[in-house]
């Protein structure tokens, strides 16, 4: 019986930690939606490196202004690209043909990305890039292998390549391994794995919060009124229990007569 | 004119004219209710609370979208973003679409429980399914609104089942999609059937579903028939009005209702992408299947009565048959009056095989609802088949069970 209720248990759980994508484990990234200044700073990254090539066209540019706090003429005189109102929706002026020569396909619209694939994903695809002469860009991808992108930060983060190294070695069941001589941890020659080959303008810490900032943006961008909603959200609940109280009480005054 | 007799004020006027007061007498302050309802007796209620918001908000909704294969998903965003208040709207429709299936799901467990279908009550149960068959369609058809991927490729697999009835099935689908693939013309027809046709037809058919009920009175936990014993002036004596008792009751039960609704609205509106699926933030592409496709929760315990079929028949495709199943477990359910041959009605007072049957239905029905959300592999195939023959026996047994078995008396009063 123990055993029908483990294959009925095991055969229900889903797959969890594991996205589409390679097959790669997605390190966490908990977005923080009251971090403006972060916020900030992932805009300014993603009107420098991603909306060259990207629309983010459900989006409009005074939204992110107003709900970052940027003033409107700071705005317009230093992010707003040329030839755009303030009021436009943040769209690039790149033809879908050209994309298609260069590219092999249209840049996809960011604006809803982060919901489409979750943050976790977001995060650990910008930092998985790494040098590999077979494609065109000379740059694959961990996380999504074979992508159409060339790594447009490899200039803050480096150049990175696949290498092998010793790692810890696991039995079937995944416990660690040990020497029965010594007692030491056994380590195998794992390879695939992305090192730093030259450095980048920034260090790995700074490009790590480059990666977050600009994460967190496509995060508040999908949806941009989670902000307004769980300020509202509180209120409302509020009036809900108060509601609630009194209907109680009401409800308590006239059952009092009632035998039940 | 010689009968014709006028009470003063204004309410004198108009009951002359129209019968408002002795309206809501009949179904609101002499409607008399046994007073021993539980918690049961609340959805109810929560599916006309719920209806209510769905058209509200629908109506609203409408307002800023358009139907067009082109500008659907856009005017979707338009509607997060730059409408006011368009996001709460919107996660008020969507959070309602699931809210709706989960009370109905809740009432219709109700109605088994306590035996609510049987005579005098087989027209108010009619009624009630053909209400739930005529709100898959209206979710069915909302859902492809959005037109995002879901939307696209969860419609495509639903029509395409129609192609597998024999001979006359691809045309079939082809006429309800209305071209050779889902298009901008199928978006266009099933935004008509989602705002006009299929909200008349649901308010139409909860008006007959409450007129029946009102006609043979409720039932209640006991199954006990209250109209046995009247006082002199023909009141049941385990009755109440069912205003103002009930409804100041209910108001607790709606506030209890709005909190856990407006937690999900505010706070947690994808509900980890059950209620809204991830891959439905990205619009349609007739070009690109997703990974793996779901239907929305509520659809899934068919779902994956669908999928369970994997023998053919008779020189027809397993798909076809997944079809027949699949019809054949909503069908079921329409018989399922004539069905129950026990002399009681409450569970409380039928025998165990009946408790026992119960008990496995509802495992078999989440069973298949969690199947119908994961990808299909053979243990979980194999886990649907039998939870499938279960759904299914709980019914087609029943006549038998419910004969055999000793029940208990029912007491004379609640």
């Amino acid at each position: 019986m123990k055993k029908i209720i483990a294959t009925i248990t095991l055969a229900l759980l889903p797959i969890v930690g594991f996205a589409s994508g390679g097959g790669v484990e997605l390190e966490e990234m908990t977005p923080d939606r009251h971090d403006k200044a972060s916020l900030q700073r992932g805009l300014n990254t993603f009107s420098n490196y991603c909306m060259g090539c990207h629309d983010a066209g459900y989006a409009r540019f005074e939204r992110a202004a107003t709900d970052l706090g940027i003033p409107a003429d700071l705005f317009t005189a230093n992010l707003l690209p040329a030839g755009n109102k303030i009021g436009d929706l943040m769209a690039n002026s790149m033809d879908a043909k050209d994309a298609k020569a260069w590219f092999g396909g249209a840049p996809p619209d960011l604006t809803l990305e982060a919901r489409v694939r979750g943050s976790d994903w977001v995060y650990t695809y910008l930092k998985a890039f790494y040098e590999d002469e077979t494609r065109p860009w000379g740059v694959n991808n961990t996380v999504f292998p074979n992508v159409g992108m060339p790594n447009v930060l490899e200039g803050l983060q480096g150049v990175r390549h696949l290498t092998c190294a010793q790692a810890p070695a696991y039995d079937e069941d995944h416990n660690p391994l040990f020497d029965t001589l010594t007692g030491d941890a056994l380590t195998v020659e794992k390879c695939g794995i992305v090192a730093q080959k030259t450095k980048g303008s920034l260090s790995e810490e700074e490009f790590e919060q480059v990666v977050y900032d600009v994460t967190n943006f496509l995060v508040y961008m999908a949806e941009p009124s989670r902000l307004q909603s769980e300020a509202l959200g509180l209120k409302v609940l509020l009036f809900i229990v108060l509601f609630g109280v009194f209907a109680f009480l009401l409800n308590k005054e006239y059952w009092r007569e009632i035998d039940h | 004119m010689a009968d014709f007799k006028e009470s003063k004020g204004l309410m004198g006027w108009i009951d002359a004219r129209l019968p408002v007061t002795e309206a809501f007498e009949k179904h609101m302050s002499k409607y008399y209710a046994p007073k021993n309802f539980n918690v049961f007796y609340i959805f109810g209620v929560l599916s006309i609370v719920v209806l209510v918001n769905q058209i509200l908000t629908g109506v609203w909704l409408t307002m800023s979208f358009t139907p067009s294969a082109e500008d659907a998903f856009a005017s979707v965003e338009y509607i997060m973003r730059d409408v006011e208040y368009g996001w709460l709207i919107r996660y008020m429709h969507s959070t309602g679409a699931s809210a709706f299936f989960i009370v109905v799901y809740m009432h219709m467990f109700r109605g088994l429980l306590y035996g609510s279908y049987q005579k005098p009550r087989e027209l108010v149960w009619l009624f009630g399914m053909a209400i739930y068959l005529a709100l898959m369609a209206e979710a069915f058809m909302g859902y492809l609104l959005p037109w995002g991927q879901m939307s696209y490729w969860g419609a495509q697999v639903i029509i395409s089942l129609f192609s597998a009835i024999p001979g006359i099935g691809p045309d079939l689908a082809q006429w309800i999609r209305g071209d050779y693939l889902i298009s901008g013309i199928t978006l266009n027809r099933f935004f008509s059937l989602h705002v006009i046709a299929l909200p008349l037809v649901i308010v139409a058919l909860v008006v007959l579903h409450l007129l029946a009920l009102h006609h043979v009175g409720s039932n209640n936990p006991k199954g006990v028939d209250i109209k046995k014993y009247k006082d002199e002036n023909g009141v049941p004596l385990d009755g109440i009005p069912f205003h103002p008792f009930y409804t100041t009751h209910d108001l607790v039960g709606i506030a209890v209702f709005l909190f856990v609704f407006c937690s999900v609205v505010f706070f947690f509106p994808e509900m980890g992408g059950y209620f809204l699926e991830k891959p439905n933030f990205e619009a349609a592409n007739a070009l690109k299947t997703p990974e793996h496709i779901a239907p929305t929760w509520y659809f899934t315990p068919f779902y994956a009565i669908l999928r369970a079929v994997t023998y053919p028949l008779f020189g027809l495709d397993a798909k076809f048959w997944g079809v027949v199943a699949m019809g054949g477990a909503i069908a079921i359910l329409f018989v399922l009056p004539w069905l129950d041959r026990s002399p009681v009605k409450s569970m409380l007072y039928k025998g165990w095989m009946s408790k026992i049957a119960l008990t496995a239905f509802c495992i078999s029905f989440v069973t298949l609802g969690v199947l119908g959300v994961l990808p299909s592999t053979d243990e979980r195939t194999t886990i649907a088949q039998i939870a499938s023959v279960v759904y299914f026996a709980f019914f087609i047994l029943m006549p038998w069970y419910t004969r055999w078995e000793s029940t208990k008396t029912v007491p004379e009063r609640v």
